[in-house]
Parts: structure tokens; sequence; C-alpha cells
């Protein structure tokens, strides 16, 4: 059996009292693109922060490439980190530099590669997420939310790396921008043979992206299944999920007025 | 036994919190020190504390040292030493007023900065995007602030030290009738090294402070906008305070056999 890209086992992790991952497991195999699906607070962001080495989990195992990372010492992570981009929700980008620096960043910081060098990079990635040079020269603060989304997505792929994270790629954008996003991620994991890890709980994005798609709720996966059986799972808690009912086994915490 | 219980829990949060900045300064301080440095975050924050902040510690420098001039002449007159004026005025500049009120003025402009600088940094993720694009955020944030605070600070230091100087003197010549030539001597004469190194030294501390603290509290900043708020606050405050205190054991360190 081949050696899945990443597997967590048993994953735990509370903040105070409050536990967050309740014994996750989930395999992720080499060039598949996996989709985990459930609501806000269900822990699918400390999910992703783990496998990164951004939070500590309490217990259990997390292996990328079938090696141990949950207790590795800083320089062996930040190694293990240039295989991995990430685009964030918010996409992150830093404010005090160039649209071209942010993209560069992970090749002039961590690459050590000449400035002139990185940039003609930079100003290509750009250009396969459908901006122009124009746009490089300009601060963060210029850009609107769905092109700052475009440079995260820019600057995680920079690098080439070989498993990219997306988290919430398309909230807070009109559904179009959400679509072009959408069609960008699937474009930018096929050309770089990525393995991409989606939280998401836009199912138009899910379906899209997806092959695999998870669930998750109350800090477990309580299903996973092809992106096509989504529909017919058998599970009510999907059903529900991906039907987007207010009535189901989920039950929101609403207090009463 | 509420009481005992929150006292307790006070201690622990207190203990908590001393574990907490010493390990932070540990491991930034390793960072200076462990290549790579990142000379272009360096060169900008030396930039930011050193040069912007010129303007402010002059203004106060030269008020102070005018003022120190008046009010030494109106205490001094009462038994006719107004010739210690000059004296009173360098030493008094380059021991104490000229590092503690240049590294306030220099805790509210400086420390506040990246307080919400790098608060901001936490809260929308950014630090985040550093670790993930395998850049320690220690070494690319923490580290080149604290060089910076350390070396710029005793360099403003100096200048404040003259301005300050050159602000009593033009009380003392222009508004107090000196002559000009023998408050430069006055000046000279009982002006040692010590001086003004013991207040270099105090400067290179309190910029390290000012930095440390402005670090330590943004980058565990959480909640948002009154979580920001909050870490600048504090970074200014607990600054300052530590300005005061350490002001007081290098002193004693310094000039206490005296």
């Amino acid at each position: 059996m081949t050696v899945p890209k990443i597997a967590l086992k048993n994953v735990t992790k509370h903040f105070g009292p409050k536990k967050v991952l309740n014994g996750i497991d989930l395999e992720v195999a080499k060039g598949e693109s996996l989709v985990v699906i459930g609501g806000s607070g269900t822990g699918k962001s400390v999910m992703l922060k783990s496998i990164l080495g951004l939070l500590t989990p309490d217990s259990g195992s997390i292996q990328v490439d079938g090696v141990e990372t949950t207790r590795l010492r800083s320089r062996e992570r930040e190694k293990l980190l240039h295989k991995f981009g990430m685009l964030f929700q918010g996409a992150a980008l830093f404010d005090s530099l160039k649209v071209w620096e942010n993209v560069a960043f992970g090749l002039i910081q961590g690459a050590r590669m000449p400035r002139a060098q990185a940039k003609e990079i930079a100003v290509a990635k750009l250009g396969a997420v459908g901006l122009g040079p124009d746009v490089a020269e300009l601060s963060p603060a210029e850009l609107s939310g769905g092109m700052q989304k475009r440079v995260g997505l820019a600057r995680a792929i920079a690098d080439e790396p070989e498993i990219i994270f997306f988290d919430e790629p398309t909230t807070g954008l009109d559904p179009i921008m959400a679509d072009v996003i959408n069609e960008l991620i699937v474009q930018c994991v096929k050309d770089l043979g990525a393995t991409a890890v989606t939280i998401t709980h836009d199912m138009a994005s899910a379906r899209k992206i997806a092959d695999r798609i998870a669930m998750i709720y109350q800090g477990r996966i309580i299903w996973t299944g092809h992106a096509r059986d989504i529909d017919n799972s058998g599970n009510a808690y999907v059903d529900q999920f991906v039907h987007g009912r207010a009535d189901g086994p989920i039950k929101m915490q609403i207090k009463a007025l | 036994m509420g009481f005992l219980a929150a006292t307790g829990r006070a201690f622990l949060i207190f203990l908590e919190a001393t574990g907490r900045l010493a390990l932070f300064t540990g491991s930034a301080l390793s960072h200076c020190v462990r290549p790579p440095l990142y000379p272009r975050q360096i060169l900008r924050q030396m930039i930011d504390i050193g040069y912007y902040s010129l303007p402010v510690v002059g203004l106060t420098a030269l008020f102070t040292g005018m003022v120190l001039a008046l009010q030494s002449y109106s205490g001094f007159s009462r038994f006719q030493a107004e010739g210690a004026i000059a004296t009173v005025v360098v030493l008094s500049i380059t021991r104490e007023l000229g590092p503690v009120l240049a590294g306030l003025m220099v805790a509210g402009r400086i420390g506040a900065a990246m307080a919400a600088e790098i608060g901001t940094m936490r809260v929308t993720e950014q630090i985040d995007a550093l670790s993930t694009l395998s850049t320690n955020p220690h070494k690319y944030l923490v580290a080149p602030r604290l060089i910076a605070g350390l070396t710029m600070v005793p360099l403003l230091v100096i200048v404040a030290d003259i301005i300050g100087v050159f602000g009593g003197f033009l009380v003392g010549v222009y508004r107090l009738d000196f002559n000009a030539a023998s408050y430069i001597n006055r000046t000279w004469e009982f002006l040692q090294p010590v001086d003004v190194i013991s207040g270099l030294v105090k400067a290179a501390i309190f910029g390290f402070l000012i930095a440390l603290m402005g670090c330590y509290h943004g980058y565990h900043s959480k909640g948002g906008a009154q979580g920001v708020g909050a870490a600048t606050t504090n970074a200014v405050v607990s600054a300052s305070i530590m300005i005061l205190v350490w002001n007081y054991l290098i002193t004693g360190l310094f000039f206490s056999t005296k």
C-alpha cells in the first residue's frame, strides 16, 4: 500500500475547556484534492493549522510522507514547510510589502533567490492567476478582495509546493469571483500536480474543487467519500449540510430571546 | 476560600506571563545572533526608530534643557549658587533626563507602533503566513526590532544630550545673561566620561525593552481590533514602567559606591 501524503490519526486539541479536535482520522493520497466541509467552529481551521505546526495537537499523530511531524524542532519544521503552500481566508498579504514582493516572499527569504530573478517568477505567477504586471508594483491595500485572494493564491503556488491548503477560498467573494477562484485553484493544482486540502462551507466550491469530500462535525470526521457521492451519502448530517437545512441532526446553538 | 482561590489564580497567571515573556526574550535573543539575519528589515527599523524619532526627541531635550536652566536659576539664586547651573544642566541631562525622557518618548512612538503593527499581523494571520513561507517570525519580525532598538536609542540619546545642553546654554546666555564662554567652560569642567557612558548604557537597555515590549504584546495579541488596542496600551505602559525601574537599577550599579 502506498504511503498517504498526509495522515492524521486520532488527533485531539482543546482550548481551555473546549475540545475542538476530538480524535481526527484522515488520510490524503498523493495528488488528490480533498475538500473538508463543516460548519463554523467545527475545527476545520484548527486541523489545518495543526498539520502546518502553527498549533501543536494535544495527542495523536500527524504524518507527512510517512514522517511524524508533531514533535519536529523549528529548523526541521521550516524545512518541512517548504513542501507546503497556503492560501489564507483573509489572504494574509504582508501589507508593508508590494504585491510582487508578497508573491516572491518564499523565494527570496526561504529559497534565497536573487530579487531580480524572484521578481520575474512573481510576475509570471501573477499572470497565471490573471493579474497583469502593473499590479505587481501596487501595495496589497490598493487591491479588491478578489484580487487579494488571487495574489494570495499566486504566493501559495510561487514556491511550487507539493501540498497546498486553501482556507475558505471563496468566503466573502461574489459568486462570479468565487467561481473564478475555484477554477484557478483547480487549474493551479492540476498544473503543479500538487496535493490539495481545502476547507470550506461553500458547497458550490466543494463540488468544483474536490476529488474527495470529508465532513467534519464536533471535531471528528463523520463521513468521507467521492465528490460525486455527496448527494447520496446516506448520512443525515451530510445531507443536512449539503442542502443547508436548519432542521436535522445538527442542532445550532441558538439562545432563546 | 474564594479569596484564596482568587489570589492563587492571579499568582499563577503572573507566573505564566513571566515564563512566557522569558521564553519569548530568550528565543528572540538567540535569533538576533543566529544567521540568517534580515538586513533590509533591520535597516527599515533603524530608520523608523532612529531617524523618525529625531524631531520628537530633539524637542523634548531642548525644552527640558531650557527648563532645567530656568528652574535651577530660580532655586540656586536663593543661596548664591548660580554658577553651578551649567554643571547641573549637563549632569542631569546626560545621566538622567536624556535617556529617560528620550526612552519614554520613543516608547510612546515606537513601542505603540510595533505592538500595533505586529498585533495586526497576528490577527490577520500574516504571522501564520510567514511561518508557512518557511520564515521564522521571531527572526523576521522580532530580532530586527530588538537590534534596531538596542543600537538606535543610544544614538538618539547622544543627540538628545547635545540638544538638551544647548537648550540650557540658550536660556543661560540669552535669558539669564551668563557669559557664553564661561557657561561652556562650566559645562565641561565637572563632566566625566562615566556620566555620558552610564546614560548611553541606560539608553541601550531602554531601547531593547521598548522593542521587546512592543513585539511581545503585539505577538500575543488576540481578538481583532480590541485586542490590538489592548496590546498597544500594554506595550507602552509596560515599557514606560520598565524604563523607570531599570533606570533606578542601572543608576545604582553605576553610582552607588559614591
